[in-house]
C-alpha cells in the first residue's frame, strides 16, 4: 500500500502512528471470523451478500485507529475526526448555492445532526481523560447539485462502514452503546441519499464494515495539508 | 405485569431478569442520547439475546409477507420486497448462527399485524423497523462475542436503513434526532405483544 504512508500525517499527530498505520494494512487476522458468520448464513440463494463475502471482508483492527489514540479512546478521536469532515461536508454544500428546496433542507439537518455527534465524541474523550482530535482541514468537490448528493451518499456509507468496523474493537460498554446510536444514524442518512441517488437504500440484507485503513485512505483526496 | 408469552423463549427467565419491569420503568426515557436503558439489565447470555433478535426479526419478515398481499403502490412495493427478502436472511443467519453457538432457535410465534390498507402497511412499517433499531442498539451492548457482535451491527445497519427510507417515503424525517434511542428487551417485547397472536 503505497499510499499508506502519506494518509497518515494529515489525520494524525502522532508521527510512530506510521509503522502502525502499515502494519494494520496488511492483518486480516480478525477478518476471517466474520466471513464464518456470513457463510454460516447457510442458504445459498438468499444472500447475495453473504455470496459476494470474501474471505478477506474486512474487520477493522484495532491498530487502524491507534495513531488517534491508544484503544477506546482512538476508536473515538477516529470517529470524532469523520464527524468533522461530514459536518464541514454539509456546512459547505448548504453554503455552495447548489442545493435547493429538500435538498438543501436534507443537507442542513444531517449536518445538524453531525454537529451533534462531535459534541457528544468530544464530551465523551473528555470524560473519559483523553484529549479530542482537532478539526482536520478539508476541502470538498461542490459543483452541482447531483455531485454533492452522489458525494454525499459516499461520505455516509462510509461513516456506517467505519462505525461498523470499530464496533468489535470497543471495549468500554457505555462508549459502544454510543457509537451504537450514532452507527445506525449514519445509517439512516446514507439509506436517504441512497434513495436520492436512486440506489438501493440497503445493499443487501448485511451491512460491510470498513477498516479505518480504508476509511482514512477515502477521505484522503479530502484533505488539505 | 403482563404476562408475556413468546413461544419458545423462556418467560421465566424474563421475569427473573426483572427485564420487563426495567423495561416498563425506563422505557425509551434514556437519560443521555445513548446511554442505554438496557446496561442496566443482564443480557442473558448470547444465545438469548440472539433468540430475542430472531423474534423480531421473524416479526418483521412475517409482516412484509403479509404486506405483499396488499398490492402495494409505488416505491413501496418494491421496496417492501426487498425489505422483507432482507429479514428473512437475518432470520436464516440467525438461526445458523444459534445453532453454532450450540443453542436452540426459537419458533416463530404467529403474528397478526390486521393489515388492510397500505396506509395501515406505511405506518407500522415505520414502527417495527424503528423499533427493531432500538432493540438492537439496546441489546448488542450486552453481546459478548466479537463476532455475535459485529453480526449485530451488520443487522442493525440494515434495518435503521430500512427505517429511514420507510420515513423519507412517508413525509417524515429519516433520523428520530441525532442519537437513535435504545429499547430494553422487555419495553421492546411489550411494544410487540399486541401483534402476537400465539
Amino acid at each position: 500500500m503505497p499510499e499508506a504512508p502519506n494518509a497518515v500525517p494529515e489525520l494524525a499527530s502522532d508521527p510512530t502512528s506510521r509503522k502502525k498505520f502499515l502494519r494494520m494494512a496488511g492483518g486480516t487476522g480478525v477478518a476471517a471470523s466474520f466471513a464464518v458468520f456470513l457463510a454460516a448464513c447457510g442458504d445459498d440463494k438468499s444472500s447475495s451478500s453473504a455470496k459476494s463475502t470474501p474471505m478477506s471482508t474486512p474487520m477493522a483492527s484495532a491498530d487502524g485507529t491507534e495513531q488517534f489514540g491508544k484503544g477506546d479512546l482512538g476508536i473515538a478521536n477516529y470517529a470524532l475526526t469523520l464527524e468533522y469532515l461530514e459536518t464541514q461536508f454539509y456546512n459547505d454544500a448548504a453554503e455552495s448555492g447548489m442545493l435547493k428546496g429538500k435538498t438543501l433542507e436534507l443537507a442542513k439537518g444531517f449536518g445538524a445532526e453531525e454537529q451533534e455527534h462531535i459534541d457528544a465524541l468530544i464530551a465523551l474523550i473528555k470524560k473519559s481523560g483523553g484529549k479530542p482530535a482537532a478539526k482536520p482541514k478539508a476541502k470538498f468537490p461542490l459543483d452541482s447539485a447531483k455531485s454533492i448528493l452522489d458525494l454525499a451518499a459516499t461520505v455516509e456509507n462510509l461513516g456506517a462502514a467505519a462505525y461498523l468496523g470499530q464496533a468489535g474493537n470497543i471495549q468500554d460498554k457505555e462508549i459502544l452503546a454510543a457509537a451504537l446510536s450514532i452507527h445506525s444514524v449514519e445509517a439512516r442518512h446514507a439509506a436517504v441519499l441512497n434513495l436520492a441517488t436512486k440506489a438501493a437504500p440497503a445493499a443487501g440484507a448485511f451491512a460491510k464494515p470498513a477498516t479505518a485503513a480504508d476509511v482514512l485512505k477515502s477521505v484522503k483526496p479530502f484533505l488539505l495539508s | 405485569m403482563d404476562n408475556i408469552e413468546i413461544h419458545g423463549m423462556s418467560r421465566g427467565a424474563f421475569l427473573v431478569r426483572g427485564a420487563l419491569a426495567t423495561g416498563a420503568a425506563m422505557g425509551a426515557a434514556s437519560v443521555t442520547p445513548w446511554v442505554s436503558s438496557a446496561l442496566a439489565q443482564d443480557g442473558g447470555g448470547d444465545v438469548d439475546i440472539l433468540n430475542f433478535a430472531l423474534t423480531l426479526e421473524y416479526l418483521e419478515a412475517d409482516f412484509y409477507k403479509q404486506a405483499s398481499k396488499l398490492s402495494l403502490k409505488g416505491q413501496y412495493k418494491s421496496l417492501a420486497k426487498e425489505f422483507g427478502a432482507n429479514e428473512q436472511e437475518h432470520v436464516d443467519a440467525l438461526i445458523a448462527t444459534i445453532g453454532q453457538l450450540g443453542g436452540k432457535p426459537v419458533k416463530s410465534p404467529t403474528f397478526a399485524f390486521g393489515l388492510k390498507t397500505q396506509q395501515d402497511f406505511e405506518k407500522l412499517a415505520i414502527t417495527l423497523e424503528d423499533t427493531g433499531v432500538s432493540a438492537y442498539n439496546g441489546a448488542a451492548p450486552m453481546i459478548m462475542s466479537k463476532e455475535e457482535l459485529a453480526a449485530a451491527g451488520s443487522i442493525v445497519q440494515v434495518e435503521a436503513r430500512h427505517a429511514a427510507a420507510l420515513r423519507f417515503l412517508g413525509g417524515m424525517s429519516p433520523t428520530k434526532g441525532a442519537f437513535d434511542k435504545t429499547l430494553s428487551k422487555g419495553a421492546v417485547l411489550k411494544a410487540v405483544k399486541p401483534l402476537i397472536k400465539a
